[in-house]
């Protein structure tokens, strides 16, 4: 009972993360219209960011508002540089352009960093378990990433809902002509949603660093995920977003250690489904 | 006379907004019933619910006596109801004669679609642009045509389908004086073997065209009766004076 | 989507002929790469049959690929007359059975189901014993009609692969002068017209993606036969994109196009790889380069 209590959590944890990777991306959809392959790469960037942090200082926590600020700029850059450009594109063309970034960001790693499996310390100050049920204990870090994804999300959802800008997002990302008219600088919600999706997306990697370590290609599995996600949630949704994600984390999770052959299968077999129930996602006003 | 086309109680909300509510109408061959109202009045969901592109929250549609309400657009259109936009909605980069033969081969389906344009697909398409008076012009690319002659495409296009109702969305749209008179006298020439609906602002075509008109206000019917009987209601002034302030 | 003119036809009959000639001057590395070409040149054009005729973009394509590849495992020994059809029939059935699914969206949706779809099937072949290892496996060739040497093998495999495109091209070329072909053209430049028209679109895109799918088995077939070797990296969604490439580079505004940007893919990574070890840089720089410079892709390069 304990050790499905232990992954339950697990799979709570994993969605949380799902989640900040996927709130980016749908509302990366929804506002700019933009298709971003890469976005599995931001969190592989984040994770390294993690690890050369800590290497170099000995501090973990100096990588998250690390990789919130740098996110912030780097998502900034890539907005105003190349994504505004590639709005009007073609979806092919967008489509290779991001596979075409996936490529360079990996190859920007391999030529800074490497191409090596590292492990990263979880911080000394977490590294004890908290007993849950039953004898078994949990891993103190990985419920200070619950908390700290759950703080991230409770903040979004509050922004988003709540204050104007998020209003003018919302707005944005239901109908995007509409902005335009209510005289709000379309050209700078778009740079804040690029910027803030590219932060979560890199705070999520750096958070995961000392869970999974650090590997080529670890944004992969998450870039398949937070689609899933995303087509489940209902493009533009955030609420969608947060319960598609966990659900998607939970299977996903649940899957790998209870049926690990069809873990896979089983979260592509949901989206299916959903498919076939709501083509345009659970939680979407279409 | 049986009706071609009738709809009943229809109505449309989108969100908090009523477009449509309680609307009831009816199209006869032969006969060219023309949709008029001040801007806003829910005309163009009117046609959209007739043509199939929405589905109306309320309301039933018959096509000759047969109920049509869930089948999609592309149903209606092959048991021929015809449908033009207010905004030209062609392919630019084909032919005129293209634009015409990608209508008349709607009609295909099945194995059939494995054979190369056939003879009656192709006459039916210059039948169309013979109708229209774009014989000449079938060759040339869609994208250079003049606005007045894209918009006689917009209806050859639909003629092309071969249907027996018309469902014609502002047809006169953006055209000058010159170009209007020509599609005036097709739709005069039209009327007569179709059931048309005719969505207009131009109130001098719609008098010229129309056999039966009715006004729409605020997504509901306001009157319907013959040309001269709406142009002597005081209730439809009022309404059109009330909303010119 | 511009099918070739007679004359267009004959510069590639030229270089089929070129190709067709490499027994006899080319060395069996250089006719191994030319088959890598070809059945390159087979996955992007019946990627071609959806992307460039109806426009629409997916990332399931290496799924169906993979498919065909691996029923030529699962099947074992047996003959090509058993194995070719099988790999396109699998192939062409799981689209059959995709196709309903992922058509229920458009646009950036579809792009994304097809994604997960096409890592359905990855994850098929990777996790379970189905796949025979997550690094591949060794398969025995489907005969022949007649015993292949192994150093008649390049040769054989070349030409092989040779009319196996020409089928496919040939094919292909006849579909989109047919109604259908035409009515895969109009969904693409303006999908709601179509429907407005009376057309039963989402029928005809399916069966655009049944065949495509199908096509892709084949070229799957083909790869399985060349190599004898399987990995499920090869319904992995990057295969995906590599095709999607291949139909970019060659222009996706021509049937022939595929063949073309199957061609200089094959020769740029040749290329690359005499240059450089950091094989990813220069697919990313090609990439770019196809997408910021190649506008209407090396087929569209005289209308420039």
């Amino acid at each position: 009972m304990g050790g499905f209590l232990v992954q339950i959590l697990n799979g709570l944890q994993y969605g949380l993360m799902l989640f900040l990777i996927s709130s980016g991306l749908t509302l990366i959809f929804g506002v700019m219209g933009v298709i971003n392959l890469a976005h599995g790469s931001l969190f592989m960037i984040g994770a390294y960011l993690a690890y050369v942090v800590a290497r170099t200082t000995g501090e973990f926590w100096l990588a998250l508002p690390a990789a919130i600020i740098g996110g912030l700029v780097f998502g900034a850059v890539l907005e105003r540089g190349l994504f505004q450009r590639f709005r009007h594109r073609e979806h092919l063309d967008q489509v290779l352009l991001t596979f075409a970034l996936i490529l360079l960001f990996e190859e920007a790693r391999a030529a800074l960093i490497d191409n090596q499996f590292h492990a990263v310390p979880v911080p000394a100050l977490l590294d004890f378990s908290v007993p849950v049920i039953g004898g078994f204990a949990y891993s103190a870090y990985r419920l200070a990433v619950l908390g700290i994804c759950l703080v991230v999300a409770a903040g979004m959802v509050a922004f988003i809902g709540y204050t104007r800008v998020g209003a003018a997002i919302r707005a944005a990302a239901e109908n995007p002509e509409i902005v335009d008219l209510l005289g709000i600088d379309a050209r700078l919600i778009h740079t804040l949603v690029f910027a803030t999706g590219t932060a979560l997306a890199m705070l999520a990697g750096a958070l995961a660093a000392p869970l999974q370590s650090v590997y080529p290609g670890m944004g992969d599995g998450f870039l398949i995920l937070s689609f899933i996600v995303v087509v489940i949630g209902g493009l533009g949704s955030i609420a969608g977003a947060f319960w598609a994600a966990l659900l998607v984390g939970l299977i996903d999770t649940l899957g790998k250690v209870y049926v690990p052959q069809l873990a896979g299968i089983a979260v592509c077999g949901l989206m299916a489904l959903v498919l076939l129930w709501r083509p345009t996602g659970l939680f979407s006003r279409a | 006379m049986r009706p071609a086309l009738e709809a009943r109680g229809l109505s449309r909300r989108f969100g908090g907004l009523v477009a449509v509510a309680d609307v009831s109408l009816e199209l006869h061959s032969g006969l060219a019933h023309a949709v008029i109202g001040p801007n806003g009045a829910g005309k163009s969901t009117v046609i959209n619910l007739l043509s199939g592109a929405m589905r109306p929250d309320e309301g039933t549609i018959y096509l000759n006596n047969t109920e049509i309400t869930a089948l999609p657009d592309w149903r209606r259109s092959r048991l021929g109801i015809g449908r033009s936009f207010q905004r030209t909605n062609l392919f630019p980069a084909m032919t005129v004669l293209e634009n015409a033969r990608l209508a008349a081969q709607s009609v295909v389906h099945g194995w059939r679609l494995l054979h190369g344009v056939g003879e009656d697909t192709l006459r039916q398409a210059l039948a169309a642009l013979e109708q229209t008076g774009l014989g000449p012009r079938a060759a040339h690319i869609a994208g250079t045509l003049s606005h007045g002659e894209r918009r006689l495409l917009e209806i050859a296009v639909v003629l092309a389908a071969n249907p027996s109702v018309l469902l014609l969305d502002e047809p006169l749209a953006g055209l000058g004086p010159e170009e209007t008179a020509p599609v005036v006298a097709l739709l005069q020439s039209l009327s007569v073997n179709y059931a048309m609906l005719l969505v207009e602002h131009d109130m001098d075509a719609v008098f010229a065209v129309a056999g039966h008109i009715t006004v729409m206000v605020d997504g509901r019917v306001l009157e319907s009766g013959t040309p001269d009987a709406i142009r002597d209601s005081a209730a439809v002034r009022d309404a059109y004076l009330g909303h010119r302030e | 989507m511009t099918r070739l003119t007679p004359r267009g036809n004959l510069l590639l009959c030229l270089g089929a002929f070129v190709l067709a000639s490499m027994p006899f001057w080319a060395s069996p590395y250089a006719m191994q790469l030319a088959s890598t070409a070809l059945i390159g040149a087979m996955f992007a054009l019946s990627l071609q049959i959806l992307t460039g005729a109806s426009g629409l973009v997916s990332l399931a394509h290496a799924g169906f690929f993979g498919l065909g590849s691996y029923t030529v495992y699962l099947l074992g020994h047996t003959s090509i007359f058993v194995s070719l059809p099988a790999a396109m029939l699998v192939a062409g059935l799981a689209a059959a059975a995709i196709g309903p699914l992922a058509l229920r969206t458009r646009g950036f949706y579809f792009l994304m189901t097809t994604l997960a779809f096409g890592q359905m099937l990855f994850f098929l072949f990777h996790d379970t014993p189905l796949g025979g290892g997550t690094d591949g496996v060794f398969i025995t060739r489907p005969d022949l009609i007649w015993t292949v040497s192994r150093a008649a093998r390049p040769v054989v495999f070349l030409l092989m692969n040779l009319v196996a495109l020409s089928l496919m091209y040939s094919g292909l070329w006849w579909l989109m002068g047919t109604m259908f072909g035409r009515a895969l053209s109009g969904i693409k430049v303006n999908e709601d017209r179509m429907r407005a028209m009376g057309h039963d679109v989402q029928r005809l895109k399916l069966a655009a993606f049944v065949v495509s799918g199908g096509l892709a088995g084949l070229a799957g077939h083909m790869a399985a036969l060349t190599d004898a070797f399987v990995s499920p990296d090869l319904l992995d969604w990057h295969h995906s994109a590599e095709a999607l490439l291949m139909v970019l580079l060659g222009g996706i505004g021509a049937l022939h196009g595929p063949i073309l940007g199957a061609f200089a893919l094959t020769l740029v990574r040749e290329l690359g790889q005499a240059v450089t070890e950091r094989q990813r840089l220069v697919e990313g720089l090609v990439i770019l380069a196809a997408v910021l410079l190649l506008r209407g892709g090396l087929a569209g390069w005289r209308k420039r």
